[in-house]
């Protein structure tokens, strides 16, 4: 069966390149970094290359960079690092579209003696900067904003964002999981204090992540143990998946411009094509300040869920918001939190794309995802028919 | 991952009777659009009463398709009393089991069923399943409706309830509501177990049994009730017919403890223990 990977925004395929480089440290160099024979010295100094690596994608100094095991724990590591460090203010700024990383955190701050302020967005997915100035208080330990959304890919004004906090002087933290490796960042002239990265969203393996802390910032360890990473995260380094996460971190920068001409070319090319095919559909989120590989997708009338198992069962690998996909019953709070129908919800798919999917894939895709509404739209009592035939409409049972 | 029976795959790659019977005897639509599924069932039957012809049109995930297609194969050639039988187990059981999660798939395949048969006979639903107050406000389930899953599929937990009819699935700000409707049924199926092992033997107790009897029942129905308003009671004796108690808590204090114990205590001991027992409230 053929198989296209279309959902690279839950996670990607290892680059052979980075494979190849972390190999050795499994087999032949698997010192402990912390040891004081060169064997295990080695080891330490390819970390500190990968550091290197990391903080040139990124535009950091290497001594701002620390690693991490994944996206989450560098979101965790951020907000209680900086809660620590100022035990007196209470307060936390967030959106309302957050990865749960940083949305189930923050929840449990609330109940938890914190006060959480949740920015809504528009119908666009945007956030009002207006509101976020008025929000910031002198308690507000932390303002945190995700870059990039992972369900739409709505790109947030990062740097408008970090000048309102800068104003405001509270301390700004962002999840780039989704946007590092897709866009240009450059922190060394940015108003992010902290930033999340995460390995297996750009080619390198899952079970890695970093957290950029600006030089400066008072920040506390949230794993609390030997002396690893300048006292920042205890914890004997996952030595492969750094020296991993460096060569990715390396090759996207390489890759940049392929990323946001290419991918979108690819994007751009199955989202109005299966538009013009597929009638009562809508992308969501704005069409403007989104990543190049990512397009959310609404169709009327079926259900997500349905049209998965469909393009699944064609080879297709996608996600959608519905409501049966989630592993609850809720559907997608991003789109919903953009006032998204909830009929368009229940039949939302996610694709994204990376450097590694071709044109012929794309096509692919634009083959087969329109017959598959259409299939499932005839089984609907909603569904339009193909004469135009008013469908009956079902009156909601309480 | 999905975790469906091949006999599910089956029903929603290959969905049997598909579309709407024409000039239909019978229609059965449930769920909505915001709800996320929705089902219209139409039926035909034959000259004998029997299910000649069942179509069905769903929007909704891959085992709501699945359950209505199962359902249709199911009713043909059934009577509508013979039909009306099919419990939502049913239709699991004939797919291979379906996801706990997703339970509420043929639990709508079962409500489109008794739709449709009502629909034929020009009744409203015999069991009042869809009316009470609105407790989910994201699905629109009504406590009526989820006392009903909870006693049919004796739920124990929230989530188990949001499986089986979506109830808690969305804000879940009824948790609590929900919470109490379990413990409420469960608390009402004791007390009826408890009557009914009372009403056993009809003749006279015996002071041994009368004494165990009136323990048992301030123990495992009184107290709890009491409980829940912060008081308490302590059985001190009995004495032939007269039970004698003490209140602790806020019963203690309470002004109206007499009406208690009068109202509850005395009328729940002659209820499930014998009629003629009279109880008196002792100093402690």
């Amino acid at each position: 069966m053929k198989n296209v990977y279309a959902d690279n925004n839950a996670t990607t395929k290892v680059a052979p390149e980075v494979v190849e480089v972390m190999l050795p440290y499994f087999t032949e160099y698997y010192g402990n970094p912390s040891s004081m024979h060169t064997f295990g010295g080695q080891v330490a100094k390819k970390i500190d290359y990968a550091r290197q690596q990391v903080a040139d994608l990124v535009g950091a100094d290497p001594s701002e960079i620390i690693f991490t095991s994944c996206g989450t724990e560098s979101d965790n590591a951020a907000i209680w690092g900086i809660l620590r460090a100022n035990p007196r203010k209470k307060h936390i700024v967030t959106t309302r579209v957050e990865h749960p990383a940083i949305h189930n955190l923050c929840n449990y701050l609330a109940q938890n003696g914190y006060h959480v302020t949740e920015l809504g967005v528009d119908s666009q997915g945007m956030l009002n900067l207006n509101e976020l100035a008025d929000v910031i208080r002198e308690d507000t330990a932390v303002v945190s904003i995700m870059h990039a959304n992972n369900e739409t890919g709505v790109i947030f004004p990062i740097e408008e964002i970090g000048n309102i906090v800068k104003q405001k002087g509270s301390i700004l933290h962002t999840d780039a999981v989704q946007a590092v490796g897709k866009i240009p960042i450059n922190l060394s002239k940015s108003t992010i204090d902290l930033l999340t990265l995460s390995g297996h969203k750009l080619h390198a393996p899952k079970g890695v992540g970093a957290l950029y802390i600006r030089k400066g910032i008072t920040f506390s360890p949230f794993i609390i143990g030997g002396h690893q990473e300048h006292n920042r995260r205890g914890g004997t380094e996952n030595a492969p998946s750094i020296i991993g996460l460096g060569k990715a971190c390396d090759l996207a920068k390489k890759y940049m411009a392929e990323e946001i001409s290419q991918v979108k070319r690819l994007r751009d090319k199955l989202e109005t094509e299966v538009l013009k095919r597929a009638p009562d559909a809508r992308v969501n989120g704005h069409k403007e300040y989104r990543l190049p590989n990512t397009t959310n997708l609404s169709f009327e009338f079926v259900e997500g869920e349905a049209i998965l198992l469909l393009l699944n069962e064609k080879g297709v690998c996608a996600s959608s918001g519905s409501a049966c996909t989630s592993g609850s019953l809720e559907p997608s709070h991003v789109l919903r939190a953009m006032g998204v129908p909830f009929t368009a919800v229940h039949g939302s798919v996610r694709l994204s794309l990376c450097r590694y999917n071709t044109m012929e894939e794309v096509d692919y895709i634009i083959e087969h995802l329109p017959p598959i509404i259409r299939r499932l739209r005839e089984i609907s009592p909603y569904g339009r028919e193909p004469a135009a035939k008013e469908a009956p409409r079902i009156s909601a049972r309480a | 991952m999905w975790d469906y029976s091949e006999k599910v795959k089956d029903h929603f790659f290959n969905p049997r009777n598909v579309g709407e019977v024409e000039n239909a005897d019978a229609v059965g639509e449930v769920g909505s659009l915001a709800c996320g599924d929705a089902l219209k069932l139409t039926l035909k039957l034959d000259t004998s009463g029997r299910i000649a012809e069942a179509k069905f049109k769903t929007f909704g995930c891959g085992s709501a398709i699945a359950s209505a297609s199962a359902l249709t194969e199911m009713i043909k050639g059934k009577s509508l009393d013979e039909a009306s039988r099919i419990t939502d187990n049913d239709i699991a059981s004939y797919l291979g089991g379906l996801p706990e999660q997703k339970m509420h798939c043929s639990v709508m395949g079962r409500e489109a069923l008794e739709a449709a048969v009502a629909n034929y006979r020009g009744t409203k639903i015999e069991k009042p399943v869809d009316e009470g107050t609105i407790v989910c406000k994201c699905f629109g389930v009504t406590d009526n409706k989820i006392a009903h899953e909870v006693r049919e599929h004796k739920l124990t937990t929230i989530e188990q309830v949001t499986n089986y009819c979506k109830a808690g699935g969305g804000c879940q700000s009824c948790h609590p509501q929900i919470q109490a409707i379990i413990d409420e049924v469960w608390q009402k199926e004791k007390e009826k177990a408890m009557i009914e092992t009372a009403r056993k033997p009809l003749k006279k107790l015996t002071n041994i049994q009368k004494i165990k009897l009136t323990q048992e029942t301030i123990e495992r129905v009184i107290r709890p009730t009491l409980q829940s308003d912060g008081g308490d009671i302590e059985l001190v004796d009995v004495d032939g017919d007269r039970v004698m108690v003490s209140f602790r808590g806020s019963c203690a204090a309470c002004p109206s403890s007499k009406v208690t114990l009068k109202s509850t205590v005395e009328a729940k001991l002659r209820e499930l223990v014998t009629d003629s027992l009279i109880v008196e409230e002792i100093a402690s």
